[in-house]
């Protein structure tokens, strides 16, 4: 398809950025948050479950959900968020379940990443990559 | 803020310690702070902060919420009724407003 | 391998030129809508015979979202919008304006207009002119309640024309289009196939041409409005149709028409019959 002056100029000015962010911010800021998580002591992985989608339809409001028997506590992180922070679900005793679902919000294409703090003290943690588009003609 | 409404679904009967899944909802824009203004000037952050949810006293659930969770904070869990009571579910706004409401479970 | 977004120098969008496809780009057709277990949403009918073959068939843009976006419709718990339903519910019965009057006093209940929104928008037998829901809503606000009207696209707006739509679910969309809605269906006809703006596209270029083909990052859907106001997760937000129409408009690069304008009632019109059969969904979960 032979490119015109006219597409070109449609595609430069017109058109948002290109489709993925570029590079996104802090694999030091989401080790820092997991660190002050954790105390710094060892993550291990296994008995906690993330459940999210594989592409997220629109970045502002995306499912996720977390599960981790007998969990004392599970944080969720977005690693490639202006800060990684997203919610931290601490369970009673009449929790039946230590599980969660909600809805967050994604800047970009990233991990997503679950810690809990188990009963025992130890560590888990499960992470998960979410394809956020953006771009198109969505207005 | 006003015309800040939760809503909350929770089953009105339920057997003792059985397992019932609820599910609430509160309409908030979580203003991240990230935004600016037509003007160029940053919209200040205001969101709610935390959550908790009660059964007769109790704490079934208490969530720590940052900016990234999204507009109208939506939140599912599980939680079990030992006996006959009532749920608190409570809201906490940046801006020193709390939200609260109420939903009863009969146990049989 | 899942292609889901196209990077800027791969695809030239100029002239209605051909849009790249991707993997998942059909339509998610098995499956069926069914809200609060209870309303029969037809979201695939039989196209009217005024398309005459444009579209094989109709199907809802609910059936070009992902899995998760799907759900959010299935139950009112979870749909966002309704949260903004409840908000116009609290509306409908608060006394306001010089009358004393609220939409309650007169109306009932919100149920007095099942099937209201399914024929939107209607000439008003009044003036012999096209009017959508908007109008209708001002003109009781300013003329029998003596209260402000409220802004096309203001939150009261998108609320209530929601709790309006949300009455309408499940039955078939069916607006006229002969008679007196002749002169306003043909005009919003002409709109839709023009080409608009730098980008020369024309509503059909997108949604009769290439719906279930990916624009960039986005499935575009057949493009009816069964499913408006809808609450957009872009927005999360309710949008209006006309709103929608200038967002599509604007991205075609032109200067769109004003909302409430003769040009977009036309049009609403218009796309409001390539639906005719299709079930309100509104307000519906979208991107």
């Amino acid at each position: 398809m032979e490119l015109t002056r006219r597409g070109i100029m449609a595609m430069g000015a017109g058109v948002a950025a290109a489709t993925l962010l570029p590079a996104l911010p802090a694999r030091a800021a989401v080790e820092d948050a997991i660190a002050e998580f954790t105390g710094g002591a060892p993550v291990g992985e296994g008995g906690i479950a993330l459940d999210t989608p594989e592409i997220a339809e629109n970045g502002n409001t995306v499912p996720v959900s977390v599960s981790a028997p007998g969990a004392v506590s599970i944080m969720l992180l977005a690693a490639g968020n202006p800060s990684p922070d997203v919610a931290t679900f601490n369970f009673g005793p009449l929790a039946a379940t230590q599980s969660a679902s909600t809805r967050i919000r994604l800047a970009g294409t990233q991990d997503v990443v679950a810690i809990a703090k188990m009963s025992d003290g130890s560590f888990v943690q499960a992470r998960n990559e979410v394809k956020v588009t953006i771009g198109g003609c969505g207005g | 803020m006003a015309d800040v409404k939760p809503r909350v679904r929770v089953p009105s009967t339920a057997s003792a310690g059985e397992t019932i899944v609820i599910k609430t909802l509160i309409n908030h824009t979580m203003e991240s702070g990230q935004r600016k203004d037509s003007s160029g000037n940053p919209i200040p952050r205001q969101i709610i902060n935390r959550f908790t949810a009660e059964f007769n006293g109790e704490t079934v659930v208490d969530v720590e919420l940052e900016p990234a969770i999204s507009t109208n904070p939506y939140f599912e869990f599980e939680a079990t009724v030992p006996e006959t009571g009532e749920f608190k579910f409570t809201w906490y706004d940046d801006d020193g407003s709390v939200y609260e409401t109420t939903s009863e479970v009969e146990v049989s | 391998m899942r292609t889901t977004t196209l990077k800027s120098g791969a695809a030239v969008i100029a002239a209605g030129a051909i849009l790249a496809s991707a993997a998942w780009a059909d339509p998610f057709m098995d499956d069926t809508l069914i809200v609060n277990g209870e309303i029969e949403i037809t979201t695939v009918a039989p196209a009217p015979d005024h398309l005459e073959g444009a579209l094989p068939e109709l199907i809802s843009g609910w059936h070009y979202r992902t899995e998760e976006t799907r759900d959010m419709e299935r139950d009112d718990f979870d749909n966002p919008a309704m949260l903004y339903v409840e908000q116009a519910e609290t509306v409908w019965n608060t006394v306001e304006g010089d009358a004393g009057e609220s939409c309650a006093s007169c109306h009932g209940g919100p149920e007095a207009f099942e099937g209201f929104w399914a024929a939107q928008p209607k000439v008003n037998p009044a003036d012999g002119t096209l009017w959508s829901a908007e109008m209708y809503i001002n003109d009781c606000r300013e003329n029998r309640m003596g209260a402000e009207a409220w802004g096309w696209d203001s939150q009261p707006m998108k609320n209530m024309t929601a709790l309006i739509a949300s009455v309408s679910r499940g039955m078939p969309m069916n607006v006229q289009i002969d008679g007196d809605h002749a002169p306003y269906w043909e005009r919003g006809k002409e709109i839709y196939y023009t080409r608009y703006g730098q980008m020369e596209l024309s509503c059909a270029n997108c949604h009769e041409d290439n719906n279930g083909n990916m624009i960039r990052a986005d499935h575009l859907s057949q493009g009816h409005i069964n499913g408006f106001p809808t609450y957009r997760l872009k927005q999360a937000n309710l949008v209006s149709r006309h709103n929608r129409f200038r967002g599509c408009i604007r991205d075609t690069r032109a200067e769109p028409y004003a909302v409430g304008s003769d040009d977009f009632l036309a049009l609403e019109l218009y796309v409001a019959s390539r639906a005719n059969g299709l079930s309100i969904e509104g307000p519906a979960v979208r991107n």
